[in-house]
């Protein structure tokens, strides 16, 4: 079955779409791993379309892996590992955008929007409140026509009907 | 060589027919043409006659896009290689459904699914609507057909499927096959059907704009629309992730991707929609954000509709080598939403709000929950677009993905999920929280205890575990509550409250199902984001090793299989709880020659509690690579979906909307005296 399994993995070699993550590439630290595991998520495979580095099978992805192992295995913070892969790759390669500059815009867009939302709900609520009961809009000469087929009288002509209301 | 006489014969008349089908389009095209114009003339004049030609005009027009639709099937089902569109997406030795799925496979194809779908929504509103103010129907309609003529000329004059190819290949290039799967076969027809579906209700909404009035009659007419999109929309969407769940090899459900990102804006949208027209057809108030969220809800089925065929968001830089599609999707978007929120600027403010409630009321509630909604979708919309903007504007180039959109959107739809029970439960008009939360209470009680119980449990575990089923105890525990409430209000005999169920009217039910639907889905995704195993290794037949507390796998053996149009490399797996057999998986690796292409087919142990998944690798020097996960609760997210579509389509049974569509017409019997 060996056999078996080494033709077809020849053939396909061109687009050998390995597993995201190698076990080879796996710390032994398991703490470390986590740590390792939660930056791959946020760090994206720069070949692919919107995928991170965690779920990508592209070989860059795996380098990019193996490099932030490496980081860790050297001691470094999650922030400093962060900066490093920054630094070479560009503002690009993080999934999360920094939460800086013209970026503030997505970030405090929600809870903004949020609250002017509210302050019209709220001004529009109290103006139900406080509005008289619903006054139902007069009939047009289409329903009045129907209306008098189903009752079989003549309604009141129009200008009579809104003169009693008032 | 030499063709039978009968094969020659055979493949002149599928020739033919590919012509046909166009000829079909082109005349499908005029027929909308007609259908926009004429009508406005006639409501403008006053000509009933002319406002009539909507009703022949649409059947004509759906009956012609279907025989262009079935011509282009029949291409690919032949597998007429002479067509360019079949040789580049389709292979003779796809299986039958794929031939099928092909034809909406790729760009062309698709945009011609979607004028069917438009022309078929016409015709639907034409036999349906003949209850309506024909002012009303021929305004609506003529305004779908103004949609319609636009993509048909997008077709015809920048996607033509049907154009032949010189000289003729011997074998296509097939499909990819990533695409080539059952679930993903029937996403993008559902996915259309709620896209479309929702033009139903912009057009509804420019008509009244045209027309200058909006009331609670007209709330009834659009609401059904609006609901049979919207469950079409839920199944499309759970399709697509329950896809890329079992298909793409990791288990993934959801990446906010700005593929994702399009369905899922205009379902925001939607169900906010739905909600709103509720407060208008039950109390005629919150009438012009209904018709604004009627308008944005289809301008963002555009916007989605833009972002995929474009593929602006992939690259700035693809679309600019290829401009011209693009810049007619974004012709369409700015000529229907612009002129629809224009009409809207100029017209909305002539529509006198009335009906009065106090501040604590279902209206109330109902306004938070189209806030929340609506802030999501924008919130979505800005982290989609962003980074085109942030290239275009700041000379920044960043991503935006995942771990932005959780912590960015999430809160809206949690925040949401948690005040539903309490606005569901509120009566119209006037209500006291007091009231509902004591009627509430026991549902609260479950919802803390369970949340406290998870938070010891996992002790210190994601924040999402134990909120999540809190909120999700929350949810079913007050769907349960309010629905025991208007089945016995009070202490009554058995018989009675049966009745009770049995008479619920169908949007009672549809709601209690929807939100019931909604909580199983907010488990399953806390479960599975929050407790998920995962266990990688390389491995050889004969290991045996655990990949959870209760779960362990037997290597049994490796093989190479052979299917219709793929080889593939197959392991076989026991599964084994607690030690003993319980399953047997067979995980593998295909390679589709005619595309080159390799794709990773899971196996997975479905369960109501958990799945187990299981993906194979490439083979290395020691071994295979075998990544296995336990995801809990996995199912539950697309069985919350199916619920609440069930909901969905509970609720189109409802007395109410099959009297307003005059299905079930009572003579008029003119009254004694």
């Amino acid at each position: 079955m060996r056999f078996a399994w080494l033709i077809c993995g020849i053939a396909g070699l061109a687009f050998s779409a390995v597993l995201a993550v190698e076990p080879g590439e796996i710390l032994s630290d398991p703490e470390l791993e986590q740590r390792a595991r939660g930056i791959s998520k946020n760090l994206r495979c720069l070949v692919c379309q919107n995928e991170s580095i965690d779920e990508s099978h592209a070989p860059l992805a795996g380098d990019l892996r193996i490099l932030v192992r490496e980081q860790l295995a050297a001691g470094k913070s999650d922030s400093e590992v962060y900066q490093y892969v920054t630094d070479r790759y560009g503002e690009f390669v993080l999934l999360k955008p920094l939460a800086s500059g013209s970026n503030l815009i997505i970030y405090l867009a929600g809870p903004i929007l949020l609250c002017f939302a509210l302050v019209a709900a709220a001004v529009y609520v109290v103006r139900r409140q406080k509005s008289p009961m619903a006054v139902p809009s007069p009939l047009t000469n289409e329903e009045r026509r129907t209306l008098e087929k189903i009752t079989g009288s003549r309604l009141k002509p129009r200008g009579q009907q809104d003169q009693e209301r008032a | 060589m030499v063709l039978p006489g009968s094969s020659v014969t055979l493949a002149a008349r599928w020739q033919v027919t590919v012509e046909l089908g166009h000829f079909a389009l082109i005349l499908a095209f005029l027929c909308a043409l007609v259908q926009c114009t004429i009508p406005l003339i006639g409501t403008q004049r006053g000509w009933v006659s002319w406002m009539r030609v909507v009703a022949p005009a649409s059947f004509a027009q759906f009956i012609l896009t279907a025989l262009s639709f079935a011509a282009l099937t029949n291409a690919f089902i032949q597998s007429d290689f002479s067509v360019s569109l079949v040789a580049t997406n389709s292979h003779s030795a796809k299986p039958l459904l794929y031939k099928l799925s092909g034809v909406w496979g790729n760009h062309e194809g698709s945009m011609l699914l979607w004028v069917l779908v438009l022309s078929l929504f016409s015709c639907l509103v034409a036999v349906f609507g003949r209850q309506l103010p024909v002012h009303l129907k021929s305004l609506t309609l003529a305004v779908q057909a103004a949609v319609s003529s636009a993509f048909f000329a997008f077709i015809l004059f920048t996607s033509n499927p049907f154009e032949r190819r010189f000289p003729v290949p011997f074998e296509g290039a097939g499909l990819n096959p990533l695409l080539q799967d059952p679930g993903l076969a029937f996403h993008p027809p559902f996915l259309y059907m709620g896209y479309v579906g929702l033009s139903v209700s912009f057009s509804f909404a420019v008509a009244a704009l045209l027309r200058g009035r909006v009331d609670a009659a007209w709330a009834r007419w659009v609401r059904p629309w609006t609901l049979a999109s919207w469950v079409f929309l839920t199944i499309g969407i759970a399709l697509g992730s329950w896809w890329a769940y079992y298909e793409l090899g990791w288990g993934g459900w959801w990446f906010w991707d700005p593929v994702e990102n399009a369905s899922f804006m205009p379902w925001l949208f939607a169900t906010a929609l739905l909600h709103s027209a509720t407060v208008t057809e039950k109390r005629e108030a919150l009438r012009n954000w209904t018709l604004l969220l009627a308008i944005l809800a289809f301008s963002f089925s555009l916007l989605g509709t833009f972002l995929v065929r474009s593929g602006i968001i992939t690259s700035v830089h693809t679309f600019a080598s290829d401009p011209g599609r693009g810049i007619f999707i974004l012709a369409i978007l700015l000529v229907f939403s612009g002129g629809a929120l224009c009409l809207y600027g100029w017209r909305g403010a002539s529509m006198v709000p009335s009906g009065a409630f106090a501040a604590v009321s279902r209206e109330t509630a109902l306004i938070a929950n189209n806030l929340l909604l609506a802030v999501a979708a924008i919130v979505v919309f800005l982290g989609t677009f962003w980074p085109l903007a942030a290239e275009l504007i700041f000379g920044r180039t960043l991503s935006v993905g995942p771990p932005f959109f959780n912590i960015a959107v999430t809160p809206f739809l949690a925040a949401l999920a948690a005040i539903l029970p309490i606005g569901a439960a509120l009566p119209w008009k006037r209500g006291a929280i007091t009231v509902v939360l004591w009627r509430m209470r026991m549902a609260l009680a479950a919802s803390l205890l369970s949340g406290v119980a998870v938070l010891i449990y996992q002790s210190g575990g994601p924040v999402v575990g134990w909120l999540g089923m809190a909120i999700a105890v929350w949810l079913a525990g007050g769907v349960l509550i309010d629905f025991w409430q208007r089945v016995a209000p009070r202490r009554q005999e058995l018989g009675v409250t049966l009745r009770r169920v049995i008479g619920l009217p169908g949007s009672e039910w549809g709601k209690a199902l929807a939100h019931g639907g909604l909580a199983i889905t907010i488990a399953g995704i806390s479960a599975i984001t929050a407790w998920e195993t995962e266990v990688i290794r390389t491995s050889n037949p004969g290991d045996h090793y655990q990949i959870s507390g209760q779960y362990g796998l037997r290597f049994e053996r490796a093989d190479t299989v052979a299917g219709p149009n793929y080889r593939a490399q197959q392991a076989e797996f026991t599964l084994l709880a607690d030690g003993e057999p319980v399953a047997q998986l067979f995980p593998e690796r295909r390679f589709y020659p005619a595309s080159g292409m390799t794709t990773t087919e899971a196996a997975i142990d479905m369960g109501f509690l958990r799945d187990v998944y299981v993906v194979i690798g490439d083979p290395q020097p020691s071994g295979v690579t075998v990544k296995a996960y336990v995801k809990p609760l996995a199912n539950w997210i697309w069985l919350g979906a199916i619920v609440m579509s069930l909901g969905g389509l509970v609720s189109l049974t409802d007395r109410r909307y099959r009297l307003a569509a005059g299905q079930r017409r009572t003579s008029f019997v003119p009254a004694q005296g």
